[in-house]
C-alpha cells in the first residue's frame, strides 16, 4: 500500500518536473514546480520522515516558491524568451542529460547498504537532539551562511540603486 | 519487484538529469533557476531515501542543510536576476553572453 503510494507520487513528481521544462509561461512552470515539491513531500511522509516532509512544505513551497512567484510578478511577462523557449543547443544538451542519467543509473548497480528494521528515529525529539549533540558545528556554520546571504542580498540591493 | 530504495534512487537520478536538461536548454532565466531547484530536490530525495533505508538521521540532517543552502541561494539568485533583467531589459539568457566563467 505504502509502495503504491510512493510510486504514484514518484510518477507525478516526474510528470511535473517535465512540465517545468516544457511550459512556456514562467508562472505556470512555477506552479508545476510547487506541485512537484508537494509530491516529493508526500513521498517523504510515506517514508515516515515527517520532519523533512514538513521542511519541504514550509521552506520550499512556503518560502522559496512564494518568493519566486513574487519575482515573476515583478518582471515583465511579455519577453523574447517566451516566444523561443529553447536555446539552439538542444541536441547536445539532451545527449549530455541522457549520458548523466545513464551514468547515475549505472551507479545504482553498486550493492546497497543493508536495510535496517523500521524504527522511529525521525521524530522531532530525535532530530533536535541530533542537532544539539552531533551537528551543532554544522548548525552554526549554517547560521553563518545565512548571515552571509543577508549581507550579500543587502549589497545587491545597494548596487541596484 | 524492484525494491523501494532502488526505485527512489532511480527516481532521484532521473529527476536530477531532467533538471540538468532544463538548465541547459531553457532560455528563460527564471525557468533555469527553477530547473536548479529540481536538481536540488533530486539530491534531497536521494538523501531522504538513504536515511529511510538505513534508519539513521544523517541523511535527514543533511537535507536540512541543503534547505538552508537553497534558501540562501534563491534569495541571492532572485535579487541578482532582478538586477540583471533591469540592466538588460530581457529575461533571455542569450543577452548575458558577456558573462565569463
Amino acid at each position: 500500500m505504502i509502495d503504491a503510494f510512493i510510486v504514484f507520487f514518484g510518477v507525478l513528481a516526474l510528470v511535473f518536473a517535465g512540465l517545468v521544462l516544457t511550459l512556456r509561461q514562467p508562472m505556470r512552470a512555477a506552479l508545476a514546480l510547487v506541485a512537484h515539491m508537494i509530491c516529493l513531500a508526500a513521498i517523504y511522509a510515506a517514508l515516515a520522515v515527517h520532519v523533512v516532509a514538513l521542511f519541504q512544505v514550509l521552506i520550499y513551497v512556503g518560502a522559496v516558491m512564494v518568493f519566486m512567484v513574487y519575482t515573476i510578478m515583478l518582471l515583465d511577462d511579455r519577453d523574447a524568451s517566451m516566444r523561443q523557449r529553447y536555446s539552439a543547443a538542444v541536441v547536445p544538451a539532451v545527449i549530455v542529460a541522457v549520458v548523466v542519467a545513464a551514468a547515475l543509473l549505472l551507479l545504482l548497480g553498486e550493492p546497497a547498504p543493508a536495510a535496517a528494521a523500521a524504527g522511529a528515529p525521525f521524530g522531532f525529539t530525535a532530530f533536535a537532539l541530533a542537532f544539539m549533540k552531533q551537528y551543532w558545528f554544522h548548525f552554526e556554520l549554517a547560521t553563518v551562511l545565512l548571515l552571509v546571504g543577508i549581507v550579500a542580498a543587502w549589497t545587491v540591493i545597494r548596487e541596484s540603486r | 519487484m524492484i525494491a523501494r530504495y532502488e526505485f527512489l534512487l532511480a527516481l532521484a537520478a532521473v529527476l536530477f538529469s531532467l533538471g540538468l536538461l532544463g538548465v541547459m536548454i531553457r532560455r528563460n532565466l527564471l525557468v533555469v533557476v527553477m530547473s536548479l531547484e529540481v536538481m536540488l530536490n533530486a539530491v534531497v530525495l536521494s538523501f531522504v531515501a538513504a536515511a529511510a533505508h538505513t534508519q539513521t538521521l544523517h541523511g535527514a540532517a543533511m537535507s536540512f542543510f541543503v534547505y538552508v543552502a537553497a534558501t540562501c541561494e534563491i534569495a541571492l539568485a532572485m535579487a541578482m536576476l532582478v538586477l540583471l533583467v533591469r540592466r538588460r531589459g530581457t529575461l533571455d539568457l542569450s543577452a548575458d553572453q558577456e558573462l565569463k566563467g
